[in-house]
């Protein structure tokens, strides 16, 4: 039988088609379609929801498609091209270069479009939309020389267009037709409260104005609005509509395909339109003749239609239009029947001008069920709430409790039923997050997030997966333990305030005025990681030495017989010629099996004990330092070539990378940190799956932080985009020392960020935007840090009291001991291990007289 | 061969650290802890098959004196050998003697030789 491979063409290629095409790859799709995205706009398919979110980080950083191509050869974009027309009969589209596309299945993932009322003058110079990255391009050039501006529309979008004007240095106005801002989602009230805020904010907002016309000045750019019923108008140099949106529907329209009364392509329950060959996804269908402006509806309707297309019985009816987000600092959450449309229904409100927290609970008409609400300012109980909307469950006796300040805002005290949706991104139920909590899966926010995806996408729900974890514990009686063993009361961050506020220097001064007994393995290297970041006293000085960790005790990494492997520092990756033959020549002189490692260095495995000296010497004599492959440290700043070498490279990576493994080296912390550096956004060093990744900009860097890779990899998350290095290096001087500061015992970056009540947002108040005032104090302890670095190895072959501990046998120095031994594997040595300790027998010389 | 073997000084010795001494043709770990009490345990990790509980983390479990294994953090009793995670396994524990400021260590405990 010949086997004919079908074409599916995808018209769009925005969030929506893009998510299509990656369902239709993961689910074997293209075993039997060529599939061919024509798209639009110049680039690939990027994150629209982050658009503002340009200004900073750029478009690189949005991209989803960096590469241009999808790594599936059966997948061919076409961008910068526009599907023109639909030949139904023939089964073809046109395209605006002249090319016709046969197909067997077409898929319309058009999007929507802006909707520009016909206000006389819209059509001026200065006067923009805000859906694309061009779109912003074109703002952020007319701003340079703008003044003032206005937003018309005072909708979740408008808002967001006004706070990037505002950012952009634009004296912002923001005009709405309706009496309030956010009409849809909020109701008078919450809008007055909004209004508020974004006032403050230095915004200045008209409500229940209908603009007549845009003026222009002598130059055919804008110059003014003029207003129904208002004499004086109003001066600006740009305006930027954000009046809503509609869907493209007009090549479906163009066909003959049904579409719905109030635009959209007409689709069944498996987005199938009228013609079963044709399917429309995103915002340019219409389920059921109902438009959906969110993105998340959209992935499913995507997922549903790669469903139908492998003849699955998968189906879309609807979604939770639910939405929580913070708009210019302020939290906004409209969830369920906002406006009590339902017959009966009746409305709690709590409302505090003073802190500009409006909060609204619709409720059944027996009050026993929630309905729906609005939260204005302060929108923490958003969590619990909609998850009881969803679920229809009881309400509790003084339903009020559930808004007003005094129960937190977090719904204390309610119950949620299990089936109770937590995570609507990824639909979680109360159930699943509680039975691995039960199971011992997870028992932690970090290890729910690994477990059921609860909480990975929006992060919403986070307060409240948190609170079900400590309710289940609290429940069987376990309290969760911070403290950080038996013998101190104290959590790592305290026991870290304390060395810091009273100044201890050794272990003994520490546990005598705070703990018990003598310590152990758990709390002495913690409090030598704290006193490291607090004094960086030498490792095996005095005070320390005795609490380091196995290879912290020894500077190197111990390995399973006993032996030690060393890598010598190699900041950045880079190394001339001379220091890789030193460093072959050391591992030949000693016999060591070298291995390349993922950190961009070398390791030299197999140095007995006694042997790291002369090993440290020989490569302190050839300009090395040996290096932290080891304890809770920096290990390595990866980098890939950078703008020195490469056709792509738009900064430095390989320079930076080394001052930043320069700077954090010996930089003692919770757990191990790793950083990376790329010098372009193709991100050849892997900087995201590190604690602190920095990738190029053209315009300078964006860091990332809280990636790790290991076994629950977990991808750095954007703290800052477009710094220069200078802000750059103070950015992560306050971070690290933030984390160092405030993590718990062997936390890593990424789950130290999970269990920050507000997350990155939180974290970045702090390291941006100073909110505690920290940052000075942390930028000079990590200036101590720096200025008090020593070669930990140079120091210890300088000291003979240090260099004493080196030795295979106090009594016996020159005796090797014999339980080490290698046979050989490849060329190399391998450990060989016995199952008991090996006998010397007695007739081995031994350095002290026997008795 | 004398049953009490001379090691070093207790001076040589840091508190709360190990060192390992060959007695008798082993490997043998010897500690001081930090009311100046001397211990010696064969040195040979039972459960990672390596010769390293000298180069463990001392500390208290209750009153118990113990060693943590540097490889994979096992404790075991300096007085007794015996593993506190583990009682059915064990690691040899050797009479000490501290004479003049020396450390002698003697023969196998009596009770760890079952
Ligand atoms: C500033 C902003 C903030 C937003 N914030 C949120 C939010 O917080 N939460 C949320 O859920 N949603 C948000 N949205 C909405 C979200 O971006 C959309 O729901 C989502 O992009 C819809 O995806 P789509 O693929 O249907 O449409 P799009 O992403 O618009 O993609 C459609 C693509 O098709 C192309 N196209 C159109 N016609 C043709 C043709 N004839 N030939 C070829 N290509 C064509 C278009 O150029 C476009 O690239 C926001 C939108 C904006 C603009």
């Amino acid at each position: 039988m010949i086997h004919v491979r079908k074409t599916l063409v995808v018209a769009g290629h925005g969030m929506v088609g893009h998510r299509f095409v990656l369902a239709a790859i993961e689910r074997g799709l293209t075993e039997t379609y060529d599939i061919v995205v024509v798209g639009e706009e110049a680039r690939p398919a990027y994150d629209r929801v982050a658009l503002t979110s340009f200004f900073e980080v750029g478009a690189e950083a949005l991209s989803y498609l960096p590469d241009g191509s999808y790594e599936d050869p059966r997948v061919r974009l076409l961008t910068g091209t526009q599907v023109t027309g639909i030949d139904r009969d023939a089964r073809q589209v046109t395209l605006d270069n002249g090319d016709v596309q046969a197909y067997d299945a077409l898929v319309l993932a058009t999007g929507a479009a802006p909707f520009v009322p016909p206000v006389p003058g819209h059509d001026l110079d200065n006067v923009f939309v805000y859906r694309t990255i061009e779109d912003l391009e074109a703002i952020r050039e007319a701003s340079k020389s703008a003044k003032a501006g206005a937003v018309i529309g005072g909708g979740l979008l408008g808002l967001e267009a006004a706070n990037a004007l505002h950012q952009l240095g634009v004296q912002t106005h923001v005009v709405e037709l309706a009496p309030r801002l956010m009409a849809v989602q909020i109701d008078d009230a919450g809008g007055r409260t909004l209004t508020r805020h974004v006032e403050q904010l230095g915004l200045t907002v008209h409500c229940g104005v209908m603009t007549e016309l845009i003026d222009a000045g002598a130059d055919g750019k804008v110059d003014s609005l003029k207003f129904k019923d208002r004499d004086e108008p109003l001066d600006v140099d740009m305006v930027v509509f954000s009046a809503g949106i509609r869907p493209r529907d007009a090549l479906a329209r163009d066909c003959g395909l049904a579409v719905a009364e109030r635009g959209g392509i007409l689709v069944d329950e498996q987005m199938r339109t009228s013609d079963d060959r044709i399917y429309a996804i995103g915002e340019c269908a219409a389920p059921g003749g109902q438009m959906y402006g969110l993105v998340a509806p959209g992935y499913s309707m995507a997922e549903v239609a790669v469903d139908a297309l492998l003849g699955g019985p998968g189906t879309f009816t609807g979604a939770d239009m639910s939405t929580k987000l913070k708009l210019l600092g302020v939290d906004v959450a409209s969830f369920g029947d906002a406006f009590a449309g339902t017959e009966g229904a009746l409305e709690l409100v709590f409302a505090d001008a003073v802190a500009g927290v409006y909060k609204k609970l619709v409720v059944s008409n027996d009050g026993k069920r929630l309905l729906g609400g609005i939260l204005v300012g302060d929108a923490s109980a958003y969590g619990v709430l909609r998850p009881m909307v969803a679920s229809g469950m009881e309400l509790p006796e003084n339903p009020e409790e559930l808004i007003l300040p005094a129960s937190t805002g977090s719904g204390a005290g309610v119950t949620l039923p299990d089936e109770a949706q937590i995570c609507s991104c990824n639909d979680v139920t109360k159930g699943e997050i509680v039975a691995v909590v039960a199971d011992g899966q997870a028992d932690d926010v970090a290890g729910v997030k690994a477990c059921t995806n609860a909480g990975t996408t929006c992060g919403s729900c986070v307060p409240v997966v948190k609170r079900l974890i400590e309710d289940h514990f609290a429940s069987i009686g376990r309290e969760i333990d911070r403290t950080i063993c038996e013998h101190f009361p104290l959590s790592r961050q305290e026991l870290f305030d304390v060395v810091a506020v009273h100044g201890y220097r050794s272990f003994d001064q520490i546990i005598e005025a705070h703990g018990s007994g003598r310590g152990c393995d758990i709390c002495k290297p913690a409090v030598a990681s704290i006193l490291a970041s607090q004094f960086n006293e030498h490792v095996l000085g005095r005070n320390t030495a005795a609490l380091q960790d196995t290879n912290d005790a020894y500077l190197a990494n111990l390995q399973k017989n006993g032996s030690y492997s060393v890598v010598p520092r190699i900041p950045g990756g880079e190394i001339t010629p001379e220091k890789l033959i030193v460093i072959g020549e050391v591992a030949r002189d000693f016999g060591l099996y070298t291995k390349i490692t993922g950190g961009q260095r070398i390791d030299l495995f197999g140095a007995r004990m006694e042997q790291l000296p002369a090993i440290w010497q020989r490569l302190v004599a050839a300009g090395f330092e040996s290096g932290h492959a080891y304890g809770k440290s920096l290990r390595t700043v990866k980098s890939c070539v950078g703008s020195t070498w490469c056709r792509f490279g738009v900064q430095d990576s390989v320079g930076m990378a080394i001052e930043l493994e320069l700077r954090y080296r010996g930089l003692r912390s919770p757990h191990k940190l790793k950083g990376g550096v790329s010098g372009c956004a193709r991100e050849c060093a892997e900087a995201r799956g590190k604690d602190f990744g920095v990738i190029a900009t053209e315009k300078g860097w964006n860091l990332y932080v809280c990636g790790n890779g290991g076994m629950v990899p977990a991808h750095a998350q954007l703290l800052a985009g477009d710094v220069d290095s200078e802000t750059l290096i103070r950015y992560l001087d306050r971070f690290l020392m933030y984390y160092i500061r405030t993590a718990d015992r062997l936390q890593r970056t990424s789950t130290w960020l999970d269990s920050i009540d507000g997350g990155l947002d939180r974290v970045r108040e702090i390291v941006v935007d100073d909110a505690l005032g920290l940052g000075a104090e942390l930028e000079a302890e990590m200036a101590r840090h720096v200025g008090s670095y020593v070669d930990e190895w140079r120091a210890t072959i300088e000291d003979p009291e240090k260099l004493a501990r080196f030795v295979s046998f106090v009594n016996a120095p020159d005796v090797p001991d014999a339980n080490i031994s290698f046979e050989v594997e490849r060329d190399q040595i391998k450990p060989q291990l016995s199952s008991e300790p090996v006998t010397l027998g007695s007739h081995i010389p031994v350095g002290a007289p026997t008795a | 061969m004398s049953d009490w073997q001379q090691i070093c000084r207790v001076d040589d010795l840091e508190r709360e650290r190990g060192v390992t001494a060959l007695v008798h043709g082993q490997a043998v770990a010897i500690f001081r802890t930090h009311d100046d009490q001397v211990y010696a345990l064969g040195n040979y990790d039972p459960f990672a098959h390596a010769s390293v509980l000298a180069r463990g983390i001392i500390g208290t479990r209750g009153d118990v004196p113990f060693v943590a294994s540097p490889m994979h953090k096992q404790a075991f009793d300096l007085r007794t050998g015996v593993c506190l995670d583990d009682d059915s396994v064990s690691v040899p524990a050797y009479d000490v003697k501290v004479v003049d400021g020396t450390i002698l260590v003697g023969p196998r405990k009596a009770s760890t030789l079952a």
